[in-house]
């Protein structure tokens, strides 16, 4: 049975309408009614970040936070990242470090980078590594990620 | 997932309503760390879910010098933990908190979660418990109040009768040589959960060298949280002295009753109650102004 909720948020700087039902998740809604598939299901119960969202500026799984609780709120995912003038700093020091082999956790390590350097433009490393923590790779080992993120901080 | 209708409710008036009307087939959304991934999984079921993060009384973070401090159930860990107030006073609370997930779950997780879900291994419960930790309940015959350590009754259940709902918590003003600390034992760095946690808290004389009181709450060693009272009850009006820390941590551990899974040997369990109990004492007296009596 239908019970389609419409919601009205904002997307990426942009006002979005879609209808959704109250058990979906963001991720699910993102994904699969939005297209934006940028934003990855990894372990779909909040333990790897690959799903990392930013909702009112603040980190979140998009996979722990159902669709019909973002109405009226703003949202930012890795499709919102990047300027028209070009690449997020992250973004660049990620491909400079080669800090992805897969590239499955990028979008959500990236999304996680920013929301960090958002806050705390400035970063230590410990800092890098525990704001990262909830966040998994099974690639890189890390360290280039952190290095990037590093890299980022300082341009 | 599981098909659910959603409701945001503005009061608990009206969640109170929604849980007598739904009889047992509502349950409460804060955070959704735990309650999103039970309902995938299918460990548990609703027809309905009411959001309670648009009930100003359940989110809102308040302290007084005389009350206390008052958490509001669905108010998330990172609002606890960047809470002036509460780093000032609570700095033991904060311990326990602060380890619940990463960046991403701190934002959204909340303490009323952390006790609702009655996890035996839950970080934020020793660490309520030595703070002393009521739990404000309100329901269909009006409120009540419990302590933290009678909350959970049983793994993954919680003392809450059908109807109702977990409004806040309240932990009292902080007093004079008062100190108190939580921590775990887990084979990694973060994002773990807890092998064993020991939270421990000390209110010592004006010299800072006798105990008055000392509380001591143990996690993942019992079905629930586990305030072991005789190893508190044992410090009261003895001297700070290292024979005195090893002999509380010592009857802490006698109370502790593991069990062995994947996390970690019933042996290990119990040798961990003492290392971990006896450190959660040294850093609560430190942080009381204590000092050792030779």
């Amino acid at each position: 049975m239908s019970n389609k909720t419409h919601i009205t948020t904002n997307i990426n700087g942009e006002e979005v309408q879609f209808l959704c039902e109250p058990h979906q998740s963001l991720l699910e809604v993102l994904r699969e009614t939005l297209g934006l598939m940028g934003t990855k299901e990894g372990c779909n119960n909040g333990n790897c970040g690959s799903c990392n969202i930013i909702l009112d500026g603040a980190l979140a799984n998009s996979c722990l936070v159902l669709a019909v609780e973002i109405q009226g709120r703003s949202v930012t995912t890795i499709e919102g990242i990047a300027t028209s003038e070009g690449l997020h700093p992250l973004q660049q020091k990620f491909i400079e470090h080669a800090a992805l082999q897969c590239g499955y956790c990028t979008p959500g390590f990236i999304v996680a980078g920013k929301a960090l350097l958002d806050q705390n433009p400035n970063p230590s490393e410990q800092e890098v590594r525990e704001w990262l923590a909830g966040n998994l790779c099974r690639c890189t080992g890390y360290d280039r990620i952190v290095r990037a993120v590093m890299d980022a901080a300082k341009s | 997932m599981q098909s659910f209708d959603y409701i945001a409710p503005k009061s608990a008036e009206e969640v109170i309503a929604l849980l007598a009307n739904k009889n047992g087939d509502a349950l409460i959304l804060c955070g959704g760390t735990d309650l999103l991934v039970q309902l995938r999984e299918g460990r548990r079921k609703a027809g309905l879910v009411i959001d309670v993060k648009h009930i100003p009384e359940l989110t809102q973070i308040t302290f007084d010098p005389q009350n206390g401090l008052r958490i509001g159930a669905a108010a998330s860990c990172h609002e606890i933990c960047s809470n002036p107030n509460v780093n000032k006073y609570y700095p033991g609370l904060v311990d326990g908190v602060h380890l619940i997930g990463g960046v991403q779950i701190q934002n959204r997780a909340s303490v009323g979660g952390n006790l609702c879900n009655a996890s035996p291994a839950a970080d934020a419960i020793p660490a309520l418990i030595v703070h002393e930790a009521t739990c404000n309940i309100t329901g269909p015959n009006g409120s009540r109040v419990l302590p933290v350590e009678e909350f959970c009754i049983a793994p993954g259940k919680n003392a809450l009768q059908s109807g109702e709902l977990l409004a806040s918590i309240t932990v009292p003003a902080p007093q004079e040589k008062f100190g108190a600390h939580y921590l775990r034992f887990i084979p990694r760095n973060e994002m773990d959960i807890a092998v064993v946690g020991a939270g421990a808290s000390v209110i010592l004389d004006d010299e800072g060298k006798r105990f008055v009181s000392a509380r001591i709450a143990l996690g993942a060693v019992a079905p629930t949280p586990l305030l072991a009272s005789d190893a508190g009850a044992f410090l009261a009006g003895k001297a700070v002295t290292r024979e005195n820390i090893k002999e509380a941590a010592r009857i802490a551990q006698s109370m502790a009753k593991p069990i062995t899974d994947l996390r970690g040997t019933a042996e290990h369990r119990k040798h961990l109650c003492a290392v971990l109990v006896e450190r959660a004492l040294e850093k609560a007296i430190e942080r009381a102004g204590g000092q050792h009596v030779q």
